[in-house]
Protein backbone atom coordinates (compact mmCIF):
# COMPACT_ATOMS: atom_id res chain seq x y z
CA UNK A 1 0.00 0.00 0.00
CA UNK A 2 1.20 3.78 -0.59
CA UNK A 3 1.04 5.98 1.82
CA UNK A 4 1.81 9.62 1.52
CA UNK A 5 2.69 11.61 4.55
CA UNK A 6 1.00 14.71 5.76
CA UNK A 7 3.39 16.89 8.06
CA UNK A 8 2.07 19.83 9.89
CA UNK A 9 4.81 21.50 12.21
CA UNK A 10 4.42 23.87 15.46
CA UNK A 11 7.75 25.80 16.15
CA UNK A 12 8.67 28.01 19.31
CA UNK A 13 11.08 30.66 19.34
CA UNK A 14 12.39 31.81 21.82
CA UNK A 15 12.71 35.81 21.45
CA UNK A 16 15.74 37.90 22.15
CA UNK A 17 14.50 40.65 24.31
CA UNK A 18 16.02 41.66 27.48
CA UNK A 19 13.12 41.49 29.87
CA UNK A 20 10.66 38.77 30.41
CA UNK A 21 7.19 38.73 28.67
CA UNK A 22 4.93 40.09 31.39
CA UNK A 23 7.70 41.33 34.11
CA UNK A 24 10.85 42.94 33.76
CA UNK A 25 13.36 40.28 35.32
CA UNK A 26 15.99 38.90 32.77
CA UNK A 27 14.74 36.88 29.73
CA UNK A 28 18.69 35.00 30.15
CA UNK A 29 18.54 31.89 31.41
CA UNK A 30 21.55 29.65 29.94
CA UNK A 31 23.90 29.46 32.23
CA UNK A 32 22.20 31.30 34.91
CA UNK A 33 22.34 30.41 38.55
CA UNK A 34 18.37 28.77 39.09
CA UNK A 35 15.68 30.96 40.26
CA UNK A 36 17.92 34.23 40.40
CA UNK A 37 15.48 35.88 37.54
CA UNK A 38 12.93 35.44 39.08
CA UNK A 39 9.87 38.05 40.58
CA UNK A 40 6.38 37.85 41.90
CA UNK A 41 5.41 37.92 38.46
CA UNK A 42 6.54 34.83 36.86
CA UNK A 43 6.53 32.83 40.00
CA UNK A 44 2.76 32.99 39.84
CA UNK A 45 2.46 34.99 43.39
CA UNK A 46 -1.38 35.77 44.18
CA UNK A 47 -2.14 39.66 43.14
CA UNK A 48 0.83 39.88 40.93
CA UNK A 49 0.42 41.75 37.97
CA UNK A 50 1.87 40.45 34.37
CA UNK A 51 1.93 43.80 31.87
CA UNK A 52 3.24 42.88 27.80
CA UNK A 53 6.65 43.74 26.75
CA UNK A 54 6.33 46.04 24.05
CA UNK A 55 9.59 44.72 21.99
CA UNK A 56 7.88 41.28 22.15
CA UNK A 57 5.11 42.02 20.01
CA UNK A 58 7.13 44.34 17.84
CA UNK A 59 9.28 40.88 17.41
CA UNK A 60 5.85 38.31 16.72
CA UNK A 61 4.92 41.52 14.27
CA UNK A 62 8.16 41.80 12.59
CA UNK A 63 8.33 37.63 11.83
CA UNK A 64 4.64 37.95 11.14
CA UNK A 65 5.72 39.90 8.29
CA UNK A 66 8.35 38.00 7.03
CA UNK A 67 6.01 34.85 7.09
CA UNK A 68 3.66 36.84 5.02
CA UNK A 69 0.57 36.84 7.80
CA UNK A 70 -1.45 39.16 8.18
CA UNK A 71 -0.85 41.41 11.55
CA UNK A 72 -4.06 41.11 13.66
CA UNK A 73 -4.60 44.89 15.30
CA UNK A 74 -6.80 43.78 17.46
CA UNK A 75 -5.85 40.49 19.39
CA UNK A 76 -6.56 38.82 22.61
CA UNK A 77 -4.15 37.01 25.26
CA UNK A 78 -5.59 33.73 26.57
CA UNK A 79 -5.12 31.38 29.64
CA UNK A 80 -4.32 27.96 28.64
CA UNK A 81 -5.18 25.60 31.73
CA UNK A 82 -3.18 22.77 32.89
CA UNK A 83 -1.02 21.59 35.58
CA UNK A 84 2.38 20.69 35.90
CA UNK A 85 5.51 21.73 38.32
CA UNK A 86 7.15 24.04 35.72
CA UNK A 87 4.14 26.44 35.45
CA UNK A 88 3.75 28.23 38.82
CA UNK A 89 0.53 29.82 37.71
CA UNK A 90 -1.60 26.46 37.08
CA UNK A 91 -1.90 28.57 33.23
CA UNK A 92 0.14 29.48 30.61
CA UNK A 93 -0.74 33.19 29.16
CA UNK A 94 -0.64 32.65 25.74
CA UNK A 95 -2.84 33.13 22.69
CA UNK A 96 -5.83 31.26 21.13
CA UNK A 97 -8.79 32.79 19.55
CA UNK A 98 -7.39 36.13 18.53
CA UNK A 99 -3.51 35.59 17.38
CA UNK A 100 -1.30 38.43 16.51
CA UNK A 101 -0.77 36.61 13.06
CA UNK A 102 -2.87 34.24 10.53
CA UNK A 103 -2.61 33.50 7.25
CA UNK A 104 1.07 33.66 6.04
CA UNK A 105 3.29 31.55 4.20
CA UNK A 106 7.10 30.57 3.73
CA UNK A 107 8.28 29.45 0.31
CA UNK A 108 11.20 26.37 1.05
CA UNK A 109 13.60 24.91 -1.50
CA UNK A 110 13.29 21.23 -2.25
CA UNK A 111 14.77 18.85 -4.84
CA UNK A 112 11.83 19.23 -6.77
CA UNK A 113 11.88 23.07 -6.83
CA UNK A 114 10.62 25.51 -4.92
CA UNK A 115 7.73 24.55 -2.75
CA UNK A 116 4.68 27.17 -0.36
CA UNK A 117 4.20 26.27 3.03
CA UNK A 118 1.16 28.07 4.62
CA UNK A 119 1.38 29.61 7.96
CA UNK A 120 -1.70 28.87 10.10
CA UNK A 121 -1.09 31.39 12.48
CA UNK A 122 1.58 32.67 14.80
CA UNK A 123 1.38 33.91 18.25
CA UNK A 124 2.90 35.12 21.94
CA UNK A 125 2.94 33.11 24.80
CA UNK A 126 5.47 32.59 27.61
CA UNK A 127 7.67 29.64 28.10
CA UNK A 128 7.84 27.48 31.23
CA UNK A 129 10.51 26.80 33.37
CA UNK A 130 12.91 24.09 33.69
CA UNK A 131 12.62 20.60 35.52
CA UNK A 132 15.44 18.68 36.87
CA UNK A 133 14.93 14.75 37.46
CA UNK A 134 17.38 14.08 40.68
CA UNK A 135 16.46 10.51 42.44
CA UNK A 136 12.71 10.47 44.00
CA UNK A 137 12.62 14.28 43.16
CA UNK A 138 12.50 16.94 40.53
CA UNK A 139 13.89 20.12 40.71
CA UNK A 140 12.02 23.20 38.96
CA UNK A 141 14.20 26.67 38.23
CA UNK A 142 12.13 29.25 37.03
CA UNK A 143 14.32 31.57 35.17
CA UNK A 144 13.23 30.67 32.07
CA UNK A 145 9.44 31.10 33.28
CA UNK A 146 7.62 34.14 31.58
CA UNK A 147 10.30 34.59 28.71
CA UNK A 148 8.62 35.56 25.35
CA UNK A 149 8.00 32.29 23.43
CA UNK A 150 6.82 32.53 19.49
CA UNK A 151 4.30 29.74 18.53
CA UNK A 152 4.26 29.53 14.92
CA UNK A 153 1.75 26.87 13.22
CA UNK A 154 1.97 25.63 9.59
CA UNK A 155 -0.94 24.10 8.18
CA UNK A 156 -0.77 20.39 7.07
CA UNK A 157 1.49 21.16 4.39
CA UNK A 158 4.81 19.18 4.42
CA UNK A 159 5.18 16.06 2.70
CA UNK A 160 8.70 14.84 3.93
CA UNK A 161 10.96 14.62 6.37
CA UNK A 162 13.58 16.53 3.94
CA UNK A 163 10.36 19.41 3.06
CA UNK A 164 10.28 19.28 7.53
CA UNK A 165 13.96 20.11 7.74
CA UNK A 166 13.99 22.93 4.89
CA UNK A 167 11.37 24.79 6.40
CA UNK A 168 12.53 24.52 10.19
CA UNK A 169 15.93 25.79 8.65
CA UNK A 170 14.46 28.50 6.46
CA UNK A 171 12.69 29.61 9.94
CA UNK A 172 15.62 29.58 11.42
CA UNK A 173 17.39 31.82 8.92
CA UNK A 174 14.43 34.54 9.34
CA UNK A 175 14.30 34.89 12.71
CA UNK A 176 18.27 34.99 12.19
CA UNK A 177 18.01 37.94 9.75
CA UNK A 178 15.24 40.02 11.69
CA UNK A 179 17.30 39.61 14.81
CA UNK A 180 14.52 37.92 17.04
CA UNK A 181 16.33 34.95 18.04
CA UNK A 182 19.59 33.05 18.26
CA UNK A 183 17.29 30.25 16.64
CA UNK A 184 19.40 28.02 18.54
CA UNK A 185 17.84 24.90 18.95
CA UNK A 186 20.38 22.73 20.82
CA UNK A 187 20.09 25.85 23.36
CA UNK A 188 16.30 25.43 23.12
CA UNK A 189 15.97 28.43 21.65
CA UNK A 190 14.12 26.71 18.92
CA UNK A 191 11.59 23.74 19.54
CA UNK A 192 9.65 21.90 16.96
CA UNK A 193 6.67 19.64 17.39
CA UNK A 194 5.41 17.97 14.21
CA UNK A 195 1.62 16.37 13.47
CA UNK A 196 2.23 13.47 10.81
CA UNK A 197 -0.36 11.06 9.54
CA UNK A 198 0.11 9.01 6.63
CA UNK A 199 -2.74 9.61 3.90
CA UNK A 200 -3.74 6.62 1.95
CA UNK A 201 -2.65 7.48 -1.54
CA UNK A 202 -5.48 4.95 -2.92
CA UNK A 203 -8.75 5.88 -1.53
CA UNK A 204 -6.96 9.42 0.14
CA UNK A 205 -8.14 8.20 3.44
CA UNK A 206 -6.61 10.47 6.28
CA UNK A 207 -4.70 8.32 8.86
CA UNK A 208 -4.71 9.18 12.48
CA UNK A 209 -2.78 12.18 13.23
CA UNK A 210 0.25 11.44 15.84
CA UNK A 211 2.22 14.23 17.73
CA UNK A 212 5.73 13.84 17.70
CA UNK A 213 7.98 15.63 20.49
CA UNK A 214 11.40 16.45 21.98
CA UNK A 215 13.10 17.51 18.73
CA UNK A 216 16.08 19.14 19.81
CA UNK A 217 18.39 19.61 16.38
CA UNK A 218 17.97 20.26 12.98
CA UNK A 219 18.81 16.89 12.26
CA UNK A 220 16.14 14.85 14.58
CA UNK A 221 13.12 16.98 13.00
CA UNK A 222 14.89 15.35 9.95
CA UNK A 223 15.50 11.20 11.50
CA UNK A 224 11.99 11.61 13.60
CA UNK A 225 10.03 12.12 10.79
CA UNK A 226 11.57 9.41 9.02
CA UNK A 227 11.85 6.81 11.90
CA UNK A 228 8.07 7.71 12.03
CA UNK A 229 6.70 7.56 8.67
CA UNK A 230 8.65 4.25 8.60
CA UNK A 231 6.52 2.68 11.62
CA UNK A 232 3.01 3.71 10.92
CA UNK A 233 3.83 2.62 7.53
CA UNK A 234 4.92 -0.91 8.91
CA UNK A 235 1.96 -1.08 10.97
CA UNK A 236 -0.54 -0.36 8.69
CA UNK A 237 0.84 -2.76 6.45
CA UNK A 238 0.91 -5.04 8.62
CA UNK A 239 -3.36 -4.62 9.82
CA UNK A 240 -2.29 -2.75 12.60
CA UNK A 241 -3.87 0.79 13.52
CA UNK A 242 -2.50 4.02 14.30
CA UNK A 243 -3.29 5.74 18.01
CA UNK A 244 -3.45 9.24 18.50
CA UNK A 245 -1.13 9.79 20.98
CA UNK A 246 2.56 12.01 21.71
CA UNK A 247 5.45 10.47 20.90
CA UNK A 248 9.12 11.75 22.32
CA UNK A 249 12.05 11.43 19.97
CA UNK A 250 14.74 9.17 21.37
CA UNK A 251 17.59 10.67 19.86
CA UNK A 252 20.26 8.12 21.54
CA UNK A 253 18.38 4.98 20.03
CA UNK A 254 17.05 6.53 17.34
CA UNK A 255 13.88 6.00 17.63
CA UNK A 256 10.21 7.51 19.06
CA UNK A 257 8.71 5.99 22.25
CA UNK A 258 5.28 6.58 23.32
CA UNK A 259 4.83 9.74 25.66
CA UNK A 260 1.19 9.43 26.77
CA UNK A 261 -2.08 9.80 25.30
CA UNK A 262 -3.46 13.39 24.14
CA UNK A 263 -5.21 15.90 26.12
CA UNK A 264 -7.84 17.62 23.26
CA UNK A 265 -8.27 21.55 23.29
CA UNK A 266 -11.22 21.60 25.64
CA UNK A 267 -8.73 20.12 28.60
CA UNK A 268 -7.11 23.25 28.65
CA UNK A 269 -10.35 25.43 28.92
CA UNK A 270 -8.75 28.72 27.97
CA UNK A 271 -10.26 31.80 28.47
CA UNK A 272 -9.68 35.75 27.91
CA UNK A 273 -6.53 36.39 30.21
CA UNK A 274 -8.50 38.44 32.69
CA UNK A 275 -5.68 40.36 33.83
CA UNK A 276 -4.10 41.69 30.55
CA UNK A 277 -6.63 43.90 28.57
CA UNK A 278 -6.30 43.31 24.63
CA UNK A 279 -4.47 44.58 22.01
CA UNK A 280 -5.98 47.18 19.85
CA UNK A 281 -2.36 48.11 17.48
CA UNK A 282 -2.23 51.17 15.74
CA UNK A 283 -1.90 50.38 11.94
CA UNK A 284 1.13 53.18 11.74
CA UNK A 285 2.93 51.46 13.99
CA UNK A 286 2.83 48.13 11.93
CA UNK A 287 2.94 50.20 8.89
CA UNK A 288 6.57 51.33 10.79
CA UNK A 289 7.49 48.03 11.65
CA UNK A 290 7.05 46.50 8.22
CA UNK A 291 9.15 49.76 6.74
CA UNK A 292 12.07 48.66 9.13
CA UNK A 293 12.26 45.42 8.16
CA UNK A 294 15.80 44.53 6.49
CA UNK A 295 15.70 43.35 3.24
CA UNK A 296 15.01 39.09 3.60
CA UNK A 297 16.84 36.18 1.86
CA UNK A 298 14.29 35.55 -0.58
CA UNK A 299 14.82 39.28 -1.73
CA UNK A 300 18.35 39.11 -1.74
CA UNK A 301 18.80 36.16 -3.53
CA UNK A 302 16.57 36.54 -6.34
CA UNK A 303 18.30 40.57 -6.63
CA UNK A 304 21.88 38.98 -7.25
CA UNK A 305 20.35 36.27 -9.75
CA UNK A 306 18.36 38.46 -11.61
CA UNK A 307 19.64 42.10 -11.20
CA UNK A 308 23.60 40.88 -10.92
CA UNK A 309 23.65 37.72 -12.69
CA UNK A 310 24.99 35.65 -9.69
CA UNK A 311 24.62 31.58 -10.48
CA UNK A 312 21.70 30.66 -8.23
CA UNK A 313 24.30 28.01 -5.97
CA UNK A 314 26.25 31.51 -5.55
CA UNK A 315 23.75 33.59 -4.54
CA UNK A 316 22.34 31.18 -2.13
CA UNK A 317 25.62 30.81 -0.46
CA UNK A 318 25.93 34.67 0.10
CA UNK A 319 22.07 35.20 0.84
CA UNK A 320 22.65 31.63 3.39
CA UNK A 321 23.86 34.54 6.11
CA UNK A 322 22.51 38.22 6.88
CA UNK A 323 26.31 39.73 7.91
CA UNK A 324 27.68 38.25 5.10
CA UNK A 325 25.08 38.74 2.40
CA UNK A 326 25.89 42.82 3.89
CA UNK A 327 29.45 42.61 3.14
CA UNK A 328 28.81 41.87 0.09
CA UNK A 329 26.17 44.40 -1.02
CA UNK A 330 28.31 47.19 1.20
CA UNK A 331 31.27 45.81 -1.52
CA UNK A 332 29.23 45.82 -4.47
CA UNK A 333 28.07 49.69 -3.49
CA UNK A 334 31.38 50.49 -2.81
CA UNK A 335 32.04 49.19 -6.23
CA UNK A 336 29.50 51.03 -8.26
CA UNK A 337 31.67 52.84 -10.53
CA UNK A 338 34.18 50.57 -11.11
CA UNK A 339 33.42 48.84 -14.23
CA UNK A 340 36.06 46.24 -14.02
CA UNK A 341 34.98 45.17 -10.10
CA UNK A 342 31.86 42.88 -11.40
CA UNK A 343 29.56 41.47 -8.40
CA UNK A 344 30.68 38.45 -9.53
CA UNK A 345 34.06 38.88 -8.98
CA UNK A 346 33.35 39.95 -5.38
CA UNK A 347 31.32 37.23 -4.87
CA UNK A 348 33.81 34.52 -5.84
CA UNK A 349 36.09 36.83 -3.43
CA UNK A 350 33.57 36.53 -0.39
CA UNK A 351 32.78 33.03 -0.90
CA UNK A 352 36.53 32.11 -1.48
CA UNK A 353 39.13 33.71 -0.25
CA UNK A 354 37.04 35.39 2.59
CA UNK A 355 35.34 31.90 3.84
CA UNK A 356 38.23 30.12 3.48
CA UNK A 357 40.02 32.18 5.87
CA UNK A 358 37.58 32.68 8.55
CA UNK A 359 36.61 28.63 8.79
CA UNK A 360 40.57 28.80 8.87
CA UNK A 361 40.52 30.83 11.81
CA UNK A 362 37.25 30.27 13.23
CA UNK A 363 36.17 33.99 13.11
CA UNK A 364 32.52 35.22 12.75
CA UNK A 365 31.83 37.54 10.20
CA UNK A 366 30.85 40.28 12.11
CA UNK A 367 34.62 40.53 13.57
CA UNK A 368 36.39 40.70 10.33
CA UNK A 369 38.90 43.06 9.90
CA UNK A 370 38.88 43.71 6.02
CA UNK A 371 36.49 46.38 4.80
CA UNK A 372 33.73 46.04 1.97
CA UNK A 373 35.82 49.25 0.76
CA UNK A 374 39.11 47.49 1.17
CA UNK A 375 38.16 44.56 -0.86
CA UNK A 376 36.99 46.87 -3.43
CA UNK A 377 40.51 48.10 -4.07
CA UNK A 378 41.96 44.91 -3.90
CA UNK A 379 40.52 44.01 -6.63
CA UNK A 380 41.03 46.83 -8.16
CA UNK A 381 44.54 46.03 -8.04
CA UNK A 382 44.19 42.63 -10.23
CA UNK A 383 41.92 44.03 -12.49
CA UNK A 384 44.37 47.03 -13.48
CA UNK A 385 46.99 44.20 -13.72
CA UNK A 386 49.37 45.92 -10.61
CA UNK A 387 49.29 42.63 -9.35
CA UNK A 388 48.33 39.04 -10.16
CA UNK A 389 45.71 36.67 -8.57
CA UNK A 390 48.78 34.76 -6.89
CA UNK A 391 49.38 37.75 -5.27
CA UNK A 392 46.26 39.32 -4.43
CA UNK A 393 45.63 36.13 -2.54
CA UNK A 394 49.24 36.85 -0.70
CA UNK A 395 47.90 40.32 0.24
CA UNK A 396 44.10 39.43 1.21
CA UNK A 397 46.01 37.04 4.00
CA UNK A 398 48.13 39.92 5.53
CA UNK A 399 44.39 42.13 4.68
CA UNK A 400 42.40 39.65 6.68
CA UNK A 401 45.16 39.66 9.77
CA UNK A 402 45.96 43.07 10.19
CA UNK A 403 43.15 45.21 8.69
CA UNK A 404 45.64 46.99 6.62
CA UNK A 405 45.09 48.59 3.08
CA UNK A 406 45.98 46.82 0.15
CA UNK A 407 47.93 49.05 -1.69
CA UNK A 408 50.62 49.64 1.07
CA UNK A 409 50.92 45.94 1.54
CA UNK A 410 51.76 45.58 -2.61
CA UNK A 411 54.57 47.89 -1.72
CA UNK A 412 55.74 46.46 1.55
CA UNK A 413 56.10 43.15 -0.26
CA UNK A 414 57.18 44.01 -3.74
CA UNK A 415 54.70 42.50 -4.92
CA UNK A 416 53.82 44.94 -7.70
CA UNK A 417 53.26 42.71 -11.35
CA UNK A 418 55.96 43.07 -13.89
CA UNK A 419 53.71 43.96 -16.86
CA UNK A 420 55.63 45.82 -19.46
CA UNK A 421 57.30 43.33 -22.05
CA UNK A 422 60.16 45.00 -22.23
CA UNK A 423 61.11 44.45 -18.13
CA UNK A 424 59.61 40.63 -19.15
CA UNK A 425 62.02 40.12 -22.26
CA UNK A 426 65.43 39.74 -21.00
CA UNK A 427 64.15 37.07 -18.46
CA UNK A 428 62.46 35.53 -21.02
CA UNK A 429 65.49 35.49 -23.16
CA UNK A 430 67.55 33.55 -20.52
CA UNK A 431 64.84 31.12 -19.57
CA UNK A 432 65.08 30.10 -23.29
CA UNK A 433 69.01 29.83 -23.14
CA UNK A 434 68.86 28.06 -20.16
CA UNK A 435 66.48 25.45 -20.82
CA UNK A 436 67.07 24.40 -24.54
CA UNK A 437 65.27 20.86 -24.55
CA UNK A 438 61.92 22.19 -23.59
CA UNK A 439 62.56 24.65 -26.31
CA UNK A 440 63.15 22.38 -28.87
CA UNK A 441 59.93 20.50 -27.65
CA UNK A 442 57.91 23.24 -27.88
CA UNK A 443 58.95 23.75 -31.03
CA UNK A 444 58.15 20.39 -32.21
CA UNK A 445 54.80 21.00 -31.68
CA UNK A 446 54.21 20.04 -27.75
CA UNK A 447 52.36 23.27 -26.48
CA UNK A 448 51.90 22.08 -22.97
CA UNK A 449 55.53 22.76 -22.57
CA UNK A 450 54.80 26.43 -22.30
CA UNK A 451 53.41 26.01 -18.88
CA UNK A 452 56.67 24.97 -17.47
CA UNK A 453 58.56 27.68 -19.11
CA UNK A 454 56.05 30.43 -18.27
CA UNK A 455 56.33 28.67 -14.53
CA UNK A 456 60.61 29.38 -14.85
CA UNK A 457 59.57 32.83 -15.28
CA UNK A 458 57.25 33.25 -12.34
CA UNK A 459 60.09 31.79 -10.00
CA UNK A 460 62.83 33.63 -11.51
CA UNK A 461 60.38 36.95 -10.84
CA UNK A 462 59.50 35.50 -7.56
CA UNK A 463 55.37 35.00 -8.26
CA UNK A 464 55.46 38.73 -9.73
CA UNK A 465 55.51 38.59 -13.31
CA UNK A 466 52.04 38.85 -15.57
CA UNK A 467 51.46 35.33 -16.39
CA UNK A 468 49.47 35.99 -19.64
CA UNK A 469 52.17 38.62 -20.76
CA UNK A 470 55.12 36.37 -19.91
CA UNK A 471 53.65 33.40 -22.05
CA UNK A 472 53.01 35.56 -25.38
CA UNK A 473 56.81 37.22 -24.44
CA UNK A 474 57.61 33.67 -24.56
CA UNK A 475 55.87 32.85 -27.81
CA UNK A 476 57.29 36.12 -29.57
CA UNK A 477 60.33 34.97 -28.66
CA UNK A 478 60.62 31.39 -29.53
CA UNK A 479 58.62 32.27 -32.95
CA UNK A 480 61.75 34.44 -34.39
CA UNK B 1 -29.69 19.86 33.52
CA UNK B 2 -27.06 21.52 31.86
CA UNK B 3 -24.27 19.24 33.69
CA UNK B 4 -23.81 15.92 32.89
CA UNK B 5 -22.38 13.25 35.62
CA UNK B 6 -19.50 12.82 33.33
CA UNK B 7 -18.75 16.67 33.05
CA UNK B 8 -18.12 16.95 36.41
CA UNK B 9 -15.83 13.82 36.45
CA UNK B 10 -13.85 14.94 33.69
CA UNK B 11 -13.75 18.81 35.51
CA UNK B 12 -12.54 17.48 38.96
CA UNK B 13 -9.84 15.58 36.88
CA UNK B 14 -8.58 18.05 35.53
CA UNK B 15 -8.54 20.40 38.83
CA UNK B 16 -6.74 17.53 40.24
CA UNK B 17 -10.01 16.93 42.53
CA UNK B 18 -11.26 13.88 44.59
CA UNK B 19 -14.61 13.74 45.33
CA UNK B 20 -17.42 12.10 47.48
CA UNK B 21 -20.76 10.51 45.73
CA UNK B 22 -22.69 13.48 47.68
CA UNK B 23 -20.05 15.87 46.34
CA UNK B 24 -20.29 14.88 42.57
CA UNK B 25 -23.92 15.05 43.17
CA UNK B 26 -23.86 18.93 44.38
CA UNK B 27 -21.52 19.87 41.68
CA UNK B 28 -23.18 18.42 39.15
CA UNK B 29 -26.53 21.05 40.27
CA UNK B 30 -24.53 23.87 40.91
CA UNK B 31 -22.30 23.87 38.02
CA UNK B 32 -25.97 23.20 36.27
CA UNK B 33 -27.57 26.44 37.99
CA UNK B 34 -24.46 28.85 36.67
CA UNK B 35 -24.49 27.39 33.33
CA UNK B 36 -28.58 27.71 33.48
CA UNK B 37 -28.06 31.73 34.46
CA UNK B 38 -25.90 31.84 32.12
CA UNK B 39 -28.16 31.00 29.87
CA UNK B 40 -30.46 33.75 30.43
CA UNK B 41 -27.98 36.08 29.56
CA UNK B 42 -27.70 34.37 26.25
CA UNK B 43 -31.47 34.78 25.35
CA UNK B 44 -30.10 38.79 24.87
CA UNK B 45 -29.78 39.91 21.16
CA UNK B 46 -26.39 41.14 20.37
CA UNK B 47 -26.30 41.43 17.16
CA UNK B 48 -23.52 43.84 16.02
CA UNK B 49 -22.11 43.87 19.59
CA UNK B 50 -18.56 42.95 19.35
CA UNK B 51 -17.24 39.91 21.68
CA UNK B 52 -15.51 41.29 24.74
CA UNK B 53 -12.55 39.90 26.24
CA UNK B 54 -12.24 42.54 28.94
CA UNK B 55 -14.90 44.57 30.93
CA UNK B 56 -12.11 47.28 31.82
CA UNK B 57 -11.96 50.32 29.31
CA UNK B 58 -8.36 49.74 28.49
CA UNK B 59 -6.39 48.42 25.84
CA UNK B 60 -2.43 48.46 24.44
CA UNK B 61 -1.24 48.11 27.88
CA UNK B 62 2.46 47.67 27.41
CA UNK B 63 5.93 48.26 28.92
CA UNK B 64 8.99 48.88 27.34
CA UNK B 65 11.76 45.68 27.07
CA UNK B 66 14.02 46.88 29.96
CA UNK B 67 15.39 44.90 33.18
CA UNK B 68 14.65 45.52 36.91
CA UNK B 69 15.79 43.84 39.77
CA UNK B 70 14.83 40.07 40.52
CA UNK B 71 13.83 38.75 43.86
CA UNK B 72 17.03 37.27 45.72
CA UNK B 73 17.15 33.37 45.23
CA UNK B 74 16.30 33.24 49.13
CA UNK B 75 13.39 35.26 48.35
CA UNK B 76 12.04 33.41 45.67
CA UNK B 77 12.23 29.60 47.76
CA UNK B 78 10.95 31.62 51.13
CA UNK B 79 7.58 30.03 51.02
CA UNK B 80 8.41 26.92 48.86
CA UNK B 81 7.38 24.01 51.09
CA UNK B 82 10.60 22.20 49.90
CA UNK B 83 13.90 23.21 48.19
CA UNK B 84 17.35 21.95 47.67
CA UNK B 85 18.23 25.68 48.65
CA UNK B 86 18.07 26.74 44.92
CA UNK B 87 15.41 25.57 43.43
CA UNK B 88 11.83 24.37 44.27
CA UNK B 89 12.02 20.96 45.20
CA UNK B 90 8.96 18.47 44.11
CA UNK B 91 8.30 14.90 44.09
CA UNK B 92 9.58 13.44 41.03
CA UNK B 93 7.68 13.97 37.68
CA UNK B 94 8.27 12.15 34.31
CA UNK B 95 6.83 13.06 31.06
ZN1 LIG C 1 9.65 37.95 36.79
Amino acid sequence: MNYEPVIGMEVHIELDTRSKMFCSCSAQFFGIEPNTNVCPVCLGMPGALPVINKRAVEFTIMTGLALNCQIQRHSVFARKNYFYPDLPKGYQISQYELPLCLNGYVDIQTEAGPKRIRVRRAHLEEDTGKLTHVGEHSLVDLNRAGVPLLEIVTEADIHSAEEAYAYVTKLRQLVRYLGVSTGDMEKGAMRCEVNLSLKNAESGEWGTKVEVKNLNSFRAVRNAIAYEIERQTQVLNSGGTIEQVTMGWDESNGRTVLQRTKEGDTGYRYFPEPDLPPLDLEQAWIDDIAAALPELPDAKLARYTGDYGLPAADAAVLAEDRAVAEFFDAAVAAATNEVDVSPKLISNWVSGELFRRLSESGADISAVKITPEQLVSLIKLVAGNTINQSAAKKVFGVMFDSGRAPQNIVEELGLQQISSADALRPIAQQVIAEHPGPVEQFKSGKEGIINFLVGQIMRATRGKADPKLAEQTLRDLMQD
Amino acid sequence: MAISRQDVLTIAKLARLTLTEDEINMFQEQLSDVLEYAAQLQTLDTTGVPPTASALPLNNVMRSDEVALSLDNEDALANAPDSDGRSFRVKAVLD
